[in-house]
């Protein structure tokens, strides 16, 4: 390192890379074992949703999980504020 | 007891082989007996970071398909006696190799005494990969602090918790360790690159070793004599440390911290 290296540092960008990881592994990490048909149950239950209320895509939220012996698919909406609609 | 160790990443370009070669003679050099196996089918390598190329007559594929004993196939490494080599066929399709035969190799290796053997696993997920892992009883995932590397290297974890013999059987799963490849410390205190916890708080796994980004490893790969052997490197002398910690030793990591210079150094660079 010389000179002009100390005057053309890169952007710390460390901080972007850790965020957007935590979020992706999550979201992977809560998909990973579950039924195949997970990601299309949640395209299908916004289309409908969206025949009613206007969502935002991320807004719906498909989980299901296991507690012993049986499985709970939980469906969460988050619907828009008053002051949006 | 043989130990199963397959060293994988997911990502190709990491380090796999590298690191294979660097630990199957670490162990070696501490005396245990180690086989280092190449599951690259049609995409040997490991030979040529090993050095030994030109001695392969027969390879893994020949093996499962009794064209050869397992002894024929064997590379005795030419410093090290207890280290022996079983390179990957470069001919013919990956199809080749079978759970079965594979598991009949590993069965042998065992029969013959060996304390470690390490399955070096192609990138990808594809049956390479998911045979080098299958009957491993550790991983060792190897990681740049970079994303892609550290999102598939969270892929082949899930894997590794739900592919495997051991987690099959239930029987406490895979122990799995983390070891980071292509540290620049002086990036990371930069804010440029992901620092040892932070992959370490993503991908919630301890971390085995950190090997600092260095010249010396393309040297040695160009010379086919594994970078642990050149002493003089730090990236030897952090894959050391990564040994002595898999046979148990608990030590701090080194190299993860910015080498202080002194003021020639600083401006004329060096």
């Amino acid at each position: 390192m010389g000179l002009l290296a100390l005057f053309r540092r890169n952007p710390p960008t460390a901080n972007v890379a850790k965020e957007r990881l935590r979020i992706i592994v999550a979201q992977e990490r809560s998909a990973r074992g579950g039924p195949d048909y997970l990601p299309l149950l949640r395209r299908e239950l916004l289309e409908v949703i969206k025949k009613y209320v206007n969502v935002d895509p991320e807004a719906v939220q498909v989980n299901l999980e296991r507690e012993d012996g049986h499985e709970v698919l939980e469906l969460s909406v988050a619907l828009p504020g008053a002051k949006q609609v | 007891m043989t130990e199963i160790i397959v060293v994988t990443s997911g990502k190709g370009g990491v380090g796999k082989t590298t690191t294979s070669a660097s630990l199957s003679c670490g162990l070696a050099r501490r005396g245990k007996k180690v086989a280092v196996i190449d599951f690259d089918i049609g995409l040997r390598n490991l030979d040529l970071i090993m050095g030994c190329e030109r001695r392969v007559v027969y390879d893994f594929v020949n093996v499962i398909q009794g064209d050869c004993t397992l002894k024929q196939a064997l590379i005795n490494d030419k410093l090290i006696e207890t280290l022996y080599v079983l390179a990957a066929s470069q001919t013919r399709d990956k199809d080749a190799l079978s759970s079965e035969g594979v598991r009949r190799v590993l069965d042998e290796l065992t029969a013959d005494g060996f304390d470690y053997v390490i399955c070096d696993s192609p990138a990808g997920i594809e049956k390479g990969a998911h045979l080098a892992m299958y009957f491993a009883d550790r991983a060792v995932v190897v990681v740049n602090p970079e994303v892609s590397s550290v999102r598939d290297s969270d892929r082949i974890l899930g894997l590794l918790a739900s592919k495997t013999q051991r987690a099959e059987q239930g029987n406490g799963g895979v122990k799995e360790h983390l070891l980071l490849t292509r540290y620049s410390p002086r990036r990371v205190a930069t804010g440029e690159m992901m620092s040892v916890d932070d992959v370490k708080e993503i991908l919630g796994l301890d971390v085995i070793g950190v090997v600092p980004e260095s010249t010396d490893v393309l040297s040695a790969s160009n010379a086919g004599v594994p970078v642990i052997l050149n002493d003089a490197s730090d990236a030897s002398r952090a894959y050391d440390d990564a040994v002595a910690r898999l046979l148990g030793e608990s030590l701090p990591l080194r190299f993860v911290d910015v080498p202080k210079k002194g003021f020639f150094a600083r401006m004329f660079g060096g």
